[in-house]
């Protein structure tokens, strides 16, 4: 190796450190854990089995779990992209201001650094039977009786989802749209384009990359949740790691691992479909 | 994320924007739906957060739902006096000291990896994707595999072993990447210069790459600090027998119904807006002090 890699891997190391102990063997570990037999008391026989993954792919629970999880995915990435699209290019296109539009920006981002699960539970006093949403309908006498299924359901659940995640999209999006030379657009309308030319033919296809990217956060972040699922829902639906997480709770150890194994290629096949479309190095590093 | 501190750093877009200049000062009618829409985004971002903290300051008689039943402190002392709530205190205590411990590795790792990542080397996809992965991967399932992991290794799970892991495989992967977008405005020629008068490769890094990196590596901290702080899947399993903060509040969410609750998302948030607040603080002062130097550039 030369001097320049030696030194280059010197850097990484500690990075590395990291990631091989607490992200790479873990990962290994529970595939190895998903292909053994339990002893129904939270340990481990060494037996090589694939009953774990018979179970798991032959129960009917698996498909429904699958089926919920897809369907809080998708609707929490459509309202997640619109809104964060819109939220974006009001930021970079329409507010002309630098400095406005960096504060405007930080607004947008300062809920991130603070607690998810706070932010959650923060529906609960706007959502329940008596909360906000529901005495502001009432008074206004849109409705009679109070919306019951606002809190403790899949509209909560996709509520506090795109509440959580549609920074996910804002912040890689405005970093592609910020990309954008002006000067494309401003030639684009001296040719004549319309400003839904300018749209469809200029600002989507250059936004793909932070669309991907925003994408990839929001997906795998749904699809990896339990507690907003578990909350929100207040027990009504589950997801796919809500029902792992009931295995662990019952130390089923190996058919845990098993779900979590085909979870992980579930995500991997779905976040490598929108890789196709970007250069996610390329994006990143530059 | 990494857009945050490229717009920290004002001076440097600027030109860019006036190239732009509006043709007319005629605003379309998309501008103000699209307002109107950040508006309504903005509103529905903090107004839930803000409906808590105000619910948090009830008295006695206080419930989870509006309206407010008096006014007073009752829960926050509720909280931090009562055995029923768990023990907020120490809970807190060892967040904010694995938050510290998390944030200094942070920012030390992630800053050695961003020097490497500047140019290609052998190897380089590999450990990119790793990071990758170790950012998406599900908290839920890697904490399992580190509990795992240290069982069959004999090891006792605590926050200060496998929680500290855990919460690594989740925050250098943010450092990391936005020691990239840092990274990719800093301008190698400093550093040729720096040896070119005779500094070594340590000297060079500490008296030129690091000032020169200063802001971006107080948001390096911040991310380190906040992700930590709020962390929950991947402390769930490997935490041992005493919980984080978060945990604490995960308890509560399934077992207390009263505003003590609240008074502890207003007090976690107080802490947070600390973090946020120091940060931004530092980043513009160091800005500011620079001027419009060569060196904002």
């Amino acid at each position: 190796m030369s001097r320049k890699n030696w030194f280059a891997w010197l850097y990484v190391t500690p990075l590395m450190l990291v990631l091989v102990p607490f992200f790479l063997v873990p990962i290994l570990v529970v595939l190895v854990a998903s292909v053994l037999e339990t002893d129904g008391f939270g340990g481990l026989i060494p037996t090589f089995t694939l009953a774990n993954y018979v179970d798991v792919l032959t129960s009917a629970q698996t498909f429904h779990l699958y089926s919920a999880t897809l369907k809080f995915t998708t609707l929490t990435w459509l309202f997640t992209l619109v809104i964060g699209f819109l939220v974006a290019y009001f930021l970079v296109f329409h507010v002309k201001n630098q400095l406005l539009a960096i504060s405007l920006f930080l607004i947008c981002t300062v809920p991130f650094w603070t607690s998810n699960i706070i932010r959650m539970i923060s529906w609960i006093p706007l959502l329940g039977k008596e909360g906000l949403v529901n005495s502001a309908l009432l008074g206004t006498g849109l409705i009679r009786e109070p919306i019951e299924v606002l809190l403790y359901s899949g509209i909560a659940v996709v509520i506090a989802y795109v509440h959580q995640l549609t920074i996910f999209m804002v912040v890689p999006i405005f970093n592609s749209m910020a990309r954008i030379d002006k000067r494309v657009v401003e030639a684009a309308v001296d040719s004549g384009a319309s400003r839904l030319d300018v749209m469809r033919l200029i600002i989507i296809p250059m936004s793909k990359s932070g669309i991907a990217l925003g994408s990839i956060f929001v997906v795998s972040i749904v699809m990896g949740d339990f507690f907003v699922v578990k909350v929100m829902s207040g027990g009504g639906s589950a997801s796919v790691v809500s029902a792992f997480y009931e295995n662990v709770g019952v130390l089923q150890y190996p058919i845990a691992a098993a779900s979590a194994v085909l979870l992980t290629v579930v995500l991997i096949v779905a976040i490598s479909l929108i890789l196709r479309t970007v250069n996610i190095r390329r994006e990143i590093t530059q | 994320m990494t857009a945050v501190l490229e717009r920290l750093d004002v001076p440097m877009v600027k030109s860019r924007r006036h190239a732009a200049a509006p043709r007319s000062d005629r605003r379309p009618w998309t501008f103000y739906a699209l307002a109107a829409v950040f508006t309504l985004y903005v509103a529905a971002l903090y107004g839930p957060m803000i409906c808590i903290y105000i619910l948090s300051f009830q008295d006695v008689r206080g419930g989870l739902v509006f309206p407010m039943k008096g006014r007073s402190l009752h829960w926050f002392v509720d909280l931090f006096t009562q055995v029923r709530t768990g023990d907020v205190k120490g809970s807190f205590d060892r967040s904010i000291k694995l938050a510290v411990l998390v944030t200094v590795i942070t920012l030390v790792v992630s800053f050695l990896a961003g020097l490497a990542f500047r140019r290609r080397f052998i190897g380089d996809t590999f450990v990119f994707y790793l990071m990758i992965g170790s950012l998406v991967a599900p908290g839920l399932v890697l904490g399992i595999g580190i509990g795992l992991l240290f069982q069959w290794l004999g090891i006792n799970a605590s926050w200060y072993t496998s929680a500290l892991g855990a919460q690594l495989s989740w925050t250098l992967p943010f450092g990391v990447l936005v020691m990239f977008a840092v990274m990719s405005r800093f301008n190698s020629a400093w550093e040729e210069a720096a040896r070119d008068l005779g500094a070594s490769r340590w000297q060079t890094i500490g008296l030129v790459v690091i000032p020169i990196l200063a802001p971006g590596l107080v948001a390096v901290a911040l991310f380190g600090f906040t992700l930590s702080y709020d962390e929950f899947a991947r402390s769930l399993q490997t935490a041992g027998s005493l919980n984080t903060l978060p945990l604490e509040i995960w308890s509560m969410t399934l077992n207390v119904t009263s505003p003590s609750l609240y008074a502890l998302g207003t007090v976690t948030t107080i802490v947070s807006f600390i973090a946020i607040g120091v940060s931004i603080g530092a980043i513009v002062l160091i800005n500011r002090r620079r001027g419009t130097g060569p060196a904002s550039r």
